[in-house]
């Protein structure tokens, strides 16, 4: 009997040896903790996967790291799909890096909540002040992030195909209505050219839908909250002007102008002549220009009632604020800000850079450029997503609504129960008070 | 089967002369064994979700700048008046009532067809098994080519219907996006169970096979007799994972449909992840995950308490 | 005449099954290897799945330049396969006692464990998370032995979490039940103990079952996602699902996806086939004789 004990003493050493050889596994990397190890500073990104721009986030912190004896900058970079919800955990676990990435839109939220700091960055190269104003994040009036570059969507079109079925070639000066817009979806359709004449990528998802279409019901007069204090979406997410936008959205669809749910890359069947006017991102200009060359028409938002819209803001750089090195990462964020990295960031990623020293030095930006009216897009229609803690729920609420109302919700239900559910929201939470 | 019920005839005398001592001196060595596992399970389980649970009666945001307050019942008194959590409800029992009979006994005919002594055999249980080992989000992702309505299933209804029924948006269309979604999670996960019969299978006795072959009992007879009773472990393992596998409804739609269109699609765990992770509402998704586990909880008792037979 | 015909029907029916079950993976390892315009041409006719067209690897060295992938397979290897090893002897140790010893309290904590199947991982992540931070740490420190608190950005905490499985002990337990018990009293009879009775007479029996566990762990283990995006930071330590996402970003490589699906599933596919064989070994190997 006592032997047989023994064994299993023996077991349970065995067992718990197995557990303290995977225990010692432990990476070694460490440091992480509250994002800063004295003066060597962690640096997180949603790029992982996304060469392009990762790369140029590589060179700044090379540049940064080799500029100077004090301070070094580490990077991690995350697939962008969960880069939230990998942020959420570190803030629950209080082990936020000291630098990292934020999308525009959700500054006020993260700023709200505590995870980030304010950011003084006088003394920089480029003032804050020479930014385009969609490109900097402010909460409470006080500064909390700052991108190098926006991104506009505008219509694509071939101008053969526009030509040849009589469709005005729409400016700046002069962009479409919306009777010339519904005018010219009607022709496209029955020239029985395309299935869809419209590509708006309704196959996308996430922040897509508020990011390409909120700026339409904008257009039209609508919003998705009162932004005079930001108390109540009621009477405007589902007033009469709302409405109007969700039935002309859903018109798309039954009129057979767009598809209820796009293919798995918009972008490859309007260059394949599936659709005629794709409403897409700035960062395909450049490869449309390359496949249609002098054929491409870039085409401003149509002007619905309230003037062209568009969405603006996208990636930004913040400081946490549990960083327990405050200065090392000020410090990178101040040397960051040279017009150089605003050019190479435009350049990698066929963005718009933000400040104008930077878009001069871009050959296609320049006044006379392939893609100047992108910069101007960006500059005279830009509207930003609305600036309250309360974004990220607004934005999944109008996902919903909008995805309903193309699968034949009455758009006045759908806008009205999205409108409660945000007020419900609102008063459960105080108004985001704090 | 026979040795069975013999036994404790037979050992009933030695049990009886067991002392006190050997008795204690087993709980121990039984608790020694166990200890491992539970205390892993408590750590890594019970208490999590003890914190999880607790946050229901809370106030409690993904992020918030205030620490958690006690609210009480108000998250759980919001939560009966929230439509999609209703419809929630339904279409996750809807998916469970369909999936757990068809990919049961799927899978059971799956193993017989696999437990034939026939050349190839292993080719085809391998192949059977190959959408199990494949992730889900990967499927997820294929099936979505596949429902497209220009999609590779149409064509194939097309070709099989000699071009007179042409299929619909599979993924599009409420009335269709659910039964899509079932076909293609019993598609995933029959192989799985296929090879938990098949390890059932594997423990009954070849005599009791030749017994009833000398017997001169037909297949059916076999089946009945022989086969099913068999695997009545293997039974209860099988429809009680099943089941609580299908009420955890979530990747699938978190990849193909996002719980559309019109809400056709949404079940309690993904409505759960969306409010506590999209929505940031992390107290009301706690509220959420605690119904769901004493629906299910209830629902898995009734299930054992049916399926339970004299020992 | 009808025994062959019966054969014959069987066996269609098992080729039929095959296409079924085998198609949608043939449409992803055939597209691997084709360009994407490609994939969407072929995609409504029966070339999506036969390898024509351009074909070429391209796909698949593209991927390796955009995702670690050897190092995120090495790391999935290493979790999964400590994590299945862990797995297979801790439930196996608690569904013994569960099933074939005698001692107050069983039922009830069999009824606790399956009960434990319900809560959806995703529902208890955030807390979980929070939870293990604040375990302690023994980390290796140059020859130094230091506890530190945090289980973050490390194996451990990939694995550990899911050692203890109630899906397994719930199967041993099952399985262990169909083993009959007269085996255990004869063993006791010549004076065996309990753990000689586990070792030497139960889990030699149980080889299906350690085979179905095996895998039961495995996949889950190998296709991890949401978990180790919250609790690991290092790129050096993730596993292979995370890479997935890498494909993701503005420009989606679906032919890049398709050869990263079909590298993750062979690894897989060659570890199922290797214990399937245990499954056949163990109809003869079978002491079950009453």
């Amino acid at each position: 009997m006592v032997f047989r004990k023994r064994r299993l003493a023996l077991a349970s050493v065995a067992a718990a040896a197995a557990t303290a050889l995977v225990a010692g596994c432990a990476s070694g990397t460490g440091g992480s903790s509250s994002g800063a190890s004295g003066d060597t500073l962690t640096l997180w990104t949603h790029n992982a996967g996304n060469s392009a721009e990762l790369d140029v986030v590589k060179k700044i912190i090379k540049d940064f790291n080799e500029s100077q004896d004090t301070y070094t900058v580490e990077l991690q970079s995350f697939p962008q799909a969960d880069y939230n919800n990998s942020v959420v955990a570190a803030a629950s676990a209080r082990k936020l890096p000291c630098l990292l990435d934020v999308d525009g839109p959700n500054v006020a939220n993260w700023a709200w909540g505590g995870y980030l700091a304010p950011i003084d960055v006088t003394g920089s190269e480029v003032p804050v002040e020479d930014q385009l104003a969609s490109t900097v994040g402010t909460y409470k009036d006080q500064l909390y992030s700052f991108g190098f570059y926006d991104v506009s969507l505008a219509f694509f079109a071939r101008k053969s195909v526009l030509d040849e079925h009589g469709i005005r070639i729409p400016t700046m000066d002069k962009p479409w209505t919306r009777s010339e817009f519904d005018t010219a979806l009607a022709e496209l359709k029955k020239s029985g050219e395309f299935d869809y004449p419209l590509e708006m990528g309704t196959g996308g998802s996430g922040e897509w839908w508020p990011y390409a279409y909120s700026p339409q019901l904008q257009s039209f007069g609508g919003d998705l909250i009162d932004r005079n204090g930001y108390k109540a979406a009621s009477g405007i997410l589902d007033g009469k002007e709302s409405v109007e936008w969700g039935n002309w959205f859903r018109s798309l669809v039954t009129k057979g102008y767009m598809a209820k749910k796009s293919g798995a890359d918009p972008n490859k069947d309007f260059l394949a002549g599936k659709s005629a006017i794709q409403w897409d991102g700035s960062w395909n200009a450049a490869k449309n220009a390359g496949k249609l060359g002098d054929d491409l028409a870039i085409i401003p938002p149509v002007d619905f009632g309230n003037g062209p819209k568009i969405g603006g803001s996208s990636w930004q750089w913040a400081m946490s604020s549990t960083c327990s090195n405050k200065d090392g990462a000020q410090e990178w964020l101040k040397f960051s800000r040279q017009t150089k990295y605003f050019v190479d960031y435009a350049q990698a990623t066929s963005t718009i850079p933000a400040t104008d020293a930077a878009a001069q030095q871009i050959a296609d930006y320049q006044p006379g450029g392939m893609f100047e009216e992108l910069v101007q897009f960006a500059r005279e229609y830009a509207t930003v997503r609305p600036v309250t803690p309360a974004y990220p729920y607004i934005s999944t609420e109008f996902q919903k609504a909008a995805q309903d109302i193309l699968a034949g919700a009455d758009p006045e239900d759908a806008l009205g129960q999205a409108a409660k559910n945000i007020d419900n929201n609102l008063k459960t939470n105080n108004n985001y008070a704090g | 089967m026979t040795t069975r019920t013999a036994a404790p005839e037979r050992l009933r005398p030695v049990r009886r002369t067991r002392t006190t001592n050997t008795r204690r001196r087993e709980s121990l060595t039984a608790l020694g064994m166990a200890t491992p596992a539970v205390v892993l399970l408590i750590v890594f389980l019970v208490v999590p979700v003890a914190l999880a649970f607790a946050l229901a009666f809370t106030d409690a945001r993904l992020i918030s700048p205030t620490p958690a307050r006690f609210v009480g019942l108000r998250n759980f008194t919001r939560l009966f008046e929230d439509p999609v959590f209703y419809k929630s409800l339904r279409n996750t029992a809807y998916f469970a009532a369909v999936v757990v009979p068809l990919q049961a006994g799927l899978a059971l005919v799956l193993a017989l067809l696999v437990n034939a002594k026939v050349r190839g055999v292993n080719f085809f249980r391998t192949v059977y098994f190959l959408p199990v080992v494949t992730s889900m989000v990967v499927v997820s992702l294929l099936w979505t080519f596949l429902y497209r309505k220009d999609g590779l299933v149409n064509h194939v209804i097309s070709t099989l219907t000699l071009g007179h029924f042409q299929g619909p948006d599979w993924l599009g269309d409420p009335a269709t996006a659910m039964p899509a979604i079932i076909l293609m999670s019993v598609w995933q996960g029959v192989g799985f169970h296929m090879i938990i019969w098949l390890a059932g299978l594997q423990t009954i006795p070849a005599e009791l096979y030749e017994a009833a072959e000398i017997d001169g009992a037909t297949p059916w007879h076999r089946f009945c007799h022989v086969t099913w009773p068999g695997l009545r472990a293997t039974r209860t393992f099988v429809l009680v994972t099943i089941t609580i596998a299908a009420f955890s409804l979530f990747t699938q739609i978190r990849v193909m449909t996002q719980g559309g269109p019109l809400d056709s699609t949404t079940t309690v765990v993904y409505q759960a992840v969306r409010t506590g992770y999209d929505q940031q509402q992390t107290a009301y998704a706690a509220a959420i995950s605690l119904i769901f586990f004493v629906l299910v909880l209830t629902v898995s008792l009734v299930q054992r308490f049916l399926t339970r037979e004299k020992d | 005449m009808t025994s062959l015909l019966k054969r014959l029907s069987g066996h269609a029916g098992r080729v039929v099954l095959a296409l079924v079950f085998a198609l949608p993976l043939l449409f992803m390892l055939v597209s691997s290897f084709k360009p994407d315009d490609q994939i969407f041409g072929d995609l409504g006719s029966l070339r999506a799945f036969l390898p024509v067209g351009t074909l070429s690897l391209d796909n698949y060295t593209d991927m390796f330049e955009r995702v670690p992938a050897a190092r995120f397979l090495l790391n999935s290897v290493l979790i999964s396969s400590v994590t299945v090893v862990l797995g297979i002897i801790v439930n196996s140790l608690a569904a013994f006692a569960l099933s074939r010893m005698r001692w107050p309290g069983r039922k009830l904590v069999l009824t606790v464990i399956i009960a434990t199947l319900i809560v959806p991982f995703e529902t208890f992540a955030l807390p979980l998370v929070w939870w293990v931070n604040q375990l302690p740490l023994l980390r290796v420190n140059g020859f130094h032995l230091a506890w530190t608190t945090g289980w973050m950005d490390t194996y451990q905490v990939q694995v550990l979490p899911f050692v203890a499985n109630a899906f397994s002990i719930f199967f041993f337990h099952q399985f262990f039940q169909s083993i009959p018990k007269e085996l255990d009293e004869a063993a006791i009879m010549d004076g065996a103990g309990w753990f000689t009775i586990y070792r030497r007479i139960v889990m030699p029996l149980s080889g299906p079952a350690v085979a179905t566990v095996a895998i039961l762990t495995f996949l889950p283990a190998w296709n991890s996602y949401l978990w180790p995006l919250m609790v690991v930071q290092s790129e050096e330590l993730r596993p292979v699902m995370v890479g997935i996402s890498y494909f993701f970003q503005l420009n989606v490589g679906w032919g890049q996806i398709m050869a990263y699906s079909s590298m993750i599933t062979v690894p897989i596919l060659a570890l199922f086939v290797a214990f399937q064989r245990s499954f056949v070994n163990s109809i003869a190997s079978t002491g079950v004789k009453g």
